[in-house]
């Protein structure tokens, strides 16, 4: 594993991308086969399971460190990197023989097999073994969360530098369903045989935001637009008689929703399309919270599937007769789309997300204003030429969001940040008016600058009122615009509402505390779009 | 115990019986300076007293002052009060302030570092009763390695950017930090080139006669052509300023002891991170407290509330002291550009 913890030091001692690629590509060129696969693994979110608890790894580097564990703790709460701070508090080695990566992550997975006092002896043994650079990355194999601040197009690029195949092409066959123990270098990398994995996905294309106005993007008849809807992204796979259905975070969801395996009964076998996933009923959608009901489930009650039956608007055809339709204009794709779903009854499962028609950009954003009540998310602008290209593009397709919801509200507790925020103050809770009160509504952790973060975390330091455990109370002070894009009730909340993707847009330094918004005024807007 | 030696107030470290303070942050009659640090050594006090090394560096950041000076080890009487310097392996200069009153002895570490850098002069343990500490770096995952480890893979990195064609830019604090890098850097890779801010300090440094590799000071004429395969000593904040932009593809490193964790490394947007730092680590914290044979340990400033919890562990009184220094500044650098 010394490569791999060099290699791990090479990405994380540069901050340029061409040297990450290089670093990476010359590990894929030079470390074993099994080496390189569960590589490839881990850099695109397929970690071994975890076979010990955080909470015991603690325990045992607390004890080997000859710490206290509440000393630890402390410690960790500094760093913010639980595998990183073990790897600080043991004593200084200099390791011992190297074992490849593979026969690392073999042995932790054959941990579950043991009894907890052997896998405690395994791993205090594992520490002493190993040199303090590589006791980092065994740790992160551990605890799982593995980042090693390069993204799967990264790694992607440097396999397609590695061994001459083209970087789509590859992101391709990365895709799926498959795991080191599963497949391969050989059969996934290497010669894949298409008819072994006939659930593989395409790689999902994915939209940059638009500032501003459509206007620079030319003439609006090179354009169409869709609504984009809130529920989660999805493609449908219909081949060799069995249907799949992925999340785009790449996460087989078909067991889940039990509704697509009638899709079977109305599309053809060789079909692949891109939609959204949605609760529906009686063809339109349901507020985004009847959806979620659904997500974290992996069985669904039947109470619940009656309640918030799901079904996909399709965006886009991907592969039609079994034919890869990826390179034909979007134009060619959507008639075919349309034509596919024509006719198909309401009660099918899959049904077309309509086109929005439209002349002008000033046309646009008026049905754009519209979105809200339609419980779009707003627009999304594709080019009738554009391919489906994987992967975040600037170019040819676009989000066209609706404005978020936006309160100003003041700060009344930190909490320091995990990670690359470790011993700075991010995590802030907020508060709107409700007569001499201050009443806590939403917590918020991005959307300022790390500039914006150093000078309100030296505030803090000094401001202190009282702190419970990592929570700090702070003087109500500071007031911050807070946007947001949606809101529900919420009995357990103390304000009775809770918000979907809360962040911090402006830091309101021109707004005393008397002006920040009311409860009231919260409650209204739960009135109007709960 | 009685009375204590040394009182804490709003202005700072106070000695009754000798009626002066040590490191005072408001303006008071008669000052103790530990070192020329701008969160211990500050303007507008009436006297200030401080070592002869320490002394250059204090007239060139804070102008005319009546100043006097005392050598590390001799002891004068202010009031009821015996008070010498000890050398406290910081910065060049930089010293512990021993304070003996009535046969009580309290010691106020200001900033120390236990381990040599063959530049300041190194730490001496001073017995004592009640020992004022710092503890910036209190806790465990604060571990030094030893000063020709961290030239060799400083000078590694310097030789690997030259070989890259690019000049190598590190950032440090103007006063201590700096020289001591000077003093690690292997001059044979290429030319060093200093910050204005740092070639200050080490004009002053050198007139008092340390002994410094030569420097030459980057001015707005300078061309980074000029100077291939140059290492850049920069202060922390021109790291990240268009005053590096001069220096186009520079592969950028910040020395610290902040260094250490890797989180803090990744937000300084840095190439690299050097674990360096004229603080004690954790094993040094330790051993220093241990040497003073103290039973009562105040702590200052860094990580107060863990470290004091810990030495009430391990048997000492143990009180945690507000004061206003900085330690070694993390997100609001106050000795950037002094």
């Amino acid at each position: 594993m010394k490569d791999f913890a060099a290699l791990f030091a090479a990405l994380d001692g540069t901050t340029r991308t061409n040297a990450k690629v290089a670093a990476l590509a010359g590990y894929f060129e030079t470390a074993p086969e099994a080496d390189r696969l569960w590589t490839i693994a881990l850099l695109s979110g397929r970690r071994p399971k975890r076979t010990v608890t955080a909470t015991r790894l603690r325990e045992w580097a607390a004890e080997a460190a000859g710490l206290p564990l509440w000393l630890f703790e402390e410690s960790y709460a500094v760093v913010g990197d639980l595998a990183e701070t073990i790897a600080l508090v043991l004593p200084e080695s200099d390791g011992g023989a190297d074992r490849s990566l593979a026969a690392w992550i073999g042995d932790i997975r054959a941990l579950s097999a043991l009894e907890e006092p052997a896998r405690r002896d395994w791993v205090v043994a594992a520490w002493e073994s190993l040199a303090t650079d590589e006791r980092f990355v065994f740790n992160k194999l551990l605890t799982g969360g593995f980042r090693m601040g390069v993204s799967r197009k990264l790694m992607t690029r440097a396999l397609a530098q590695a061994t001459g195949i083209d970087e789509a092409e590859l992101a391709h066959r990365l895709m799926g369903d498959w795991s080191p123990e599963t497949t391969s270098y050989e059969a996934l990398v290497l010669a894949p045989d298409p008819s072994a994995d006939l659930s593989k996905p395409y790689p999902f294309a994915l939209a940059y935001q638009l500032d501003g106005v459509p206007d620079d993007l030319g003439d609006p008849g090179g354009w169409a637009a869709e609504w984009k809807w809130d529920g989660i992204r999805g493609q449908l796979i219909l081949r060799g008689g069995v249907h799949h259905l992925w999340s785009r975070g790449e996460e087989l969801i078909t067991d889940r929703f039990p509704e697509f395996l009638r899709a079977r009964d109305f599309l053809p076998d060789g079909t692949v399309i891109d939609g959204e996933v949605l609760a529906m009923k009686g063809g339109a959608p349901l507020p985004f919270n009847a959806l979620q009901k659904r997500i974290g489930r992996k069985t669904v009650p039947k109470k619940l599937l009656a309640e918030a039956p799901a079904a996909m608007l399709a965006y886009d055809l991907l592969e039609a007769g079994g034919e890869d339709l990826r390179d034909a204009p979007y134009r060619d794709r959507r008639a075919r789309l349309e034509g596919l779903l024509a006719g198909l009854p309401p009660d099918a499962p899959v049904g077309l997300s309509e086109a929005v028609p439209f002349v002008t950009w000033t046309d646009l954003a008026a049905l754009r204003a519209t979105s809200r009540a339609r419980l779009a998310e707003g627009l999304m602008l594709k080019r009738l030429g554009s391919p489906y290209r994987g992967g975040r593009r600037k170019g040819d397709w676009w989000k066209w969001k609706v404005d978020p919801f936006s309160i100003d509200a003041v700060m009344i507790y930190a909490q320091a940040g995990h990670g690359r925020r470790a011993n700075l103050f991010t995590d802030f809770t907020f508060a709107v008016r409700d007569g001499e009160n201050f009443v806590p509504f939403t917590k918020a952790y991005s959307g300022l600058t790390d500039a914006e973060f150093r000078e309100i975390t030296a505030w803090v330091r000094k401001n202190t009122l009282e702190r419970y455990g990592p929570v700090r109370a702070v003087p109500p002070v500071h007031v911050f615009e807070i946007h947001f894009e949606g809101i529900q009730a919420s009995p357990r909340h103390k304000s009775g509402v809770a918000l979907r993707f809360p962040r911090m847009a402006r830091w309101r330094r021109d707004k005393p505390v008397a002006e920040v918004d009311t409860l009231g005024h919260l409650r209204d807007m739960l009135a109007t779009y709960g | 115990m009685g009375k204590g030696v040394l009182t804490f107030t709003d202005r700072g470290i106070y000695c009754p019986a000798g009626d002066f303070y040590i490191d005072p942050w408001r303006p008071v009659d008669r000052a103790v300076i530990t070192h020329a640090h701008a969160d211990h050594a500050r303007p507008g006090h009436a006297r200030y007293l401080a070592t002869p090394g320490t002394a250059p560096v204090m007239r060139h950041r804070l102008g005319e002052i009546a100043l006097e000076t005392q050598a590390y080890g001799e002891t004068r009487t202010i009031g009821d009060a015996h008070v010498s310097f000890h050398p406290a392996g910081h910065v060049p200069g930089s010293a512990q302030v021993r304070v003996e009153v009535g046969g009580e002895v309290w010691v106020v570490s200001g900033d120390y570092k236990t381990e040599a850098d063959g530049l300041s002069e190194p730490f001496e343990p001073v017995r004592a009763h009640a020992f004022i500490t710092e503890c910036t770096f209190g806790l465990p995952v604060f571990r030094w390695r030893s000063e020709a480890a961290l030239a060799a893979e400083i000078n590694r990195w310097w030789a690997s950017a030259r070989a890259d064609g690019r000049p190598a830019m590190l950032g440090a604090y103007a006063l201590g930090k700096a020289q001591r890098l000077l003093t690690m850097l292997d001059g044979t890779i290429g030319p060093i080139l200093t910050h204005g801010a740092i070639e200050n300090t080490n004009a002053v440094l050198r007139a008092s006669g340390l002994a410094l590799p030569d420097t030459i000071r980057v001015t707005p004429e300078t061309k980074a052509k000029d100077h291939s395969g140059a290492l850049v000593l920069a202060t922390p904040s021109a790291l990240g300023s268009t005053w590096a932009g001069r220096f186009p593809r520079a592969s950028k490193a910040f020395a610290s002891g902040w260094m250490a964790v890797r989180g803090i490394r990744r937000r300084r947007a840095a190439d690299k991170g050097f674990v360096i730092s004229d603080h004690a680590d954790w094993a040094g914290l330790n051993a220093a407290i241990a040497a003073t044979g103290a039973e009562r340990v105040f702590v200052t400033h860094g990580y107060t509330a863990q470290f004091r919890r810990w030495l009430e562990a391990e048997g000492y009184d143990a009180e945690i002291v507000e004061t206003e220094f900085d330690g070694e500044a993390l997100d609001s650098p106050a000795e950037d550009e002094t």
